[in-house]
């Protein structure tokens, strides 16, 4: 069953100073079934972030449809629902790990993971016990749960960020290179709990440098050129 | 996806001065360089729905707080209206109601926070007296009630129970822009007018009022209009941000694909401009 389908998506930037079009992705079409995971690989400022910013709207398409299947909406063309069908979107069914950690001032690692269960309506008991089981899962040690993140380490917070998106059990999770800077260890464990989201439908979009870690969880990989598909 | 907004504008126009035949196409900025009169708030339009923070984002002088105060009946529109979901069911604009029905919506359905404390507090009057103030506004003459609210209040934005018996006079920026918080919070608004609170306050402390407003949203579900020059602020604690320029709107949008994407010549000024 297909829940995200990408035709012809085209994105730009148009900076009025000094009035300049800078062309990030042209013409991307694929599609994405419950449960599949695709791999997107491709240079440095090759537009495999861009076409995962649009899917979450965080850029605006240029051109192009995004339909994606909601559990609660029906079929959503993402490059013009409203700004609270999105909202809605982000808050219950699809998740983005970036590789930069965002979190409130005076907000703990535990209080972060929590946040997104309680914004989708989670009981704070819940929440908390959920928090600590990912948190866990991801071996952050228990020292720093009721911590400030400001003072971790680049893996810590990645961690961080993946049990934020992964708590929540999103039923689209898009990935942007989330294991650059994890050692080994971590990222066995990032890959074992990718492949248990896979298990249990979700599905999946990644970015990744790591050729050897993408093999082992994706489906299909995409290849891309200069903003265009190219395999 | 059909929501109802716990506050829609329609078409609002602020002006200061009386108005010229050659104004509309006499317009440099915000400022008739005919007759002189200043359009504030030209033709804005928005929404607000439950339990979101929305951003309002501009440069000195853009409108923001005109529309702030004009929501909060210290300034009358020229043109326009605004309907509140709890205000007769949104079947007739706000300002187009009695005195006593605006003093009623301002103590039951909106709570303001101002930039300037001044504005917001008496300032020779005691934290809880404050608060008990707003709370006799709307009608309350229990005074064991109104004591246990200023105390829970006051807890809730972290000033100690300990002051509650002394005058804002004496308290730091930050203490009062929180005591401020928590006279608008007394009779539970659905509509929280948040101008610029975090302005001119140290960052341990503004810290502190991020870490209210976003539980205040979390806890009370209250929906929050939120005004900010700080873009970091805006990225933390609004859903969806509008950007305003010489009184209108240029551009609105979700947060990020405001910071991350933005459109308009001046929103990407603006961006550009982050440290």
């Amino acid at each position: 069953m297909e829940i995200l389908r990408i035709e012809n998506l085209s994105k730009s930037f148009y900076l009025h100073y000094p009035g300049l079009e800078i062309r990030s992705c042209h013409d991307v079409s694929m599609t994405l079934n419950k449960g599949e995971f695709i791999g997107i690989v491709g240079a440095s400022g090759a537009g495999k972030s861009t076409i995962l910013k649009c899917i979450n709207r965080s850029y605006l398409p240029s051109q192009g449809e995004l339909w994606y299947d909601s559990e609660a909406l029906g079929k959503v063309n993402l490059s013009t629902a409203t700004e609270r069908e999105i909202l809605y979107l982000r808050r219950f069914e699809i998740g983005y790990v970036s590789q930069f950690l965002n979190v409130m001032p005076r907000t703990t690692a535990k209080e972060h993971v929590m946040s997104a269960l309680i914004d989708m309506d989670c009981t704070t008991k819940q929440a908390e016990a959920d928090a600590k089981e990912m948190l866990s899962y991801f071996k952050l040690p228990e020292t720093l749960w009721d911590i400030y993140p400001v003072t971790f380490s680049g893996g810590e917070r990645l961690r961080l960020n993946l049990a934020h998106a992964m708590v929540k059990k999103p039923r689209l999770l898009m990935l942007d290179e989330p294991t650059a800077s994890l050692d080994n260890k971590t990222k066995i464990l990032v890959r074992d709990i990718l492949l248990e989201l896979k298990g249990a439908d979700t599905s999946m979009i990644g970015i990744f440098h790591d050729i050897e870690f993408m093999e082992d969880v994706c489906d299909k990989v995409f290849n891309i050129s200069d903003g265009t598909l190219v395999s | 996806m059909l929501e109802t907004p716990v506050l829609s504008v329609k078409d609002l126009v602020v002006r200061y001065g009386e108005a010229c035949p050659k104004c509309a196409e006499s317009l440099e900025k915000n400022r008739c360089s005919v007759c002189g009169c200043v359009w504030a708030a030209n033709n804005l339009s928005l929404e607000v729905y439950p339990g979101e923070v929305l951003g309002i984002v501009g440069e000195s002088g853009s409108g923001k707080t005109t529309l702030m105060r004009t929501l909060y009946f210290d300034i009358a529109p020229t043109a326009g209206s605004a309907v509140l979901h709890d205000y007769k069911d949104a079947s007739q604009s706000i300002w187009e109601a009695s005195t006593a029905e605006q003093r009623m919506i301002k103590n039951n359905i909106m709570g303001m926070v101002y930039q300037n404390p001044v504005m917001g507090l008496r300032m020779n009057y005691s934290a809880a007296s404050n608060i008990a103030e707003k709370i006799i506004a709307a009608g309350s003459r229990n005074a064991a009630q109104m004591t246990a609210r200023a105390t829970e209040l006051l807890e809730a934005v972290e000033i100690l129970t300990s002051r509650m018996s002394e005058a804002p006079k004496n308290f730091s920026g930050g203490m009062q822009q929180r005591v401020q918080i928590s006279k608008a919070l007394a009779n539970n608004p659905s509509l929280l007018l948040l101008d610029e609170v975090t302005t001119g306050l140290d960052l341990s402390v503004q810290a502190k009022v991020l870490d209210l407003i976003r539980k205040i949203k979390a806890q009370y579900g209250i929906s929050i209009l939120l005004v900010s020059h700080d873009l970091a602020v805006i990225r933390m604690l609004a859903d969806r941000t509008i950007v305003m320029l010489d009184g209108k709107i240029v551009e609105s949008g979700l947060t990020d694909q405001i910071l991350e994407d933005p459109q308009h010549a001046y929103t990407q000024q603006l961006v550009h401009s982050l440290i």
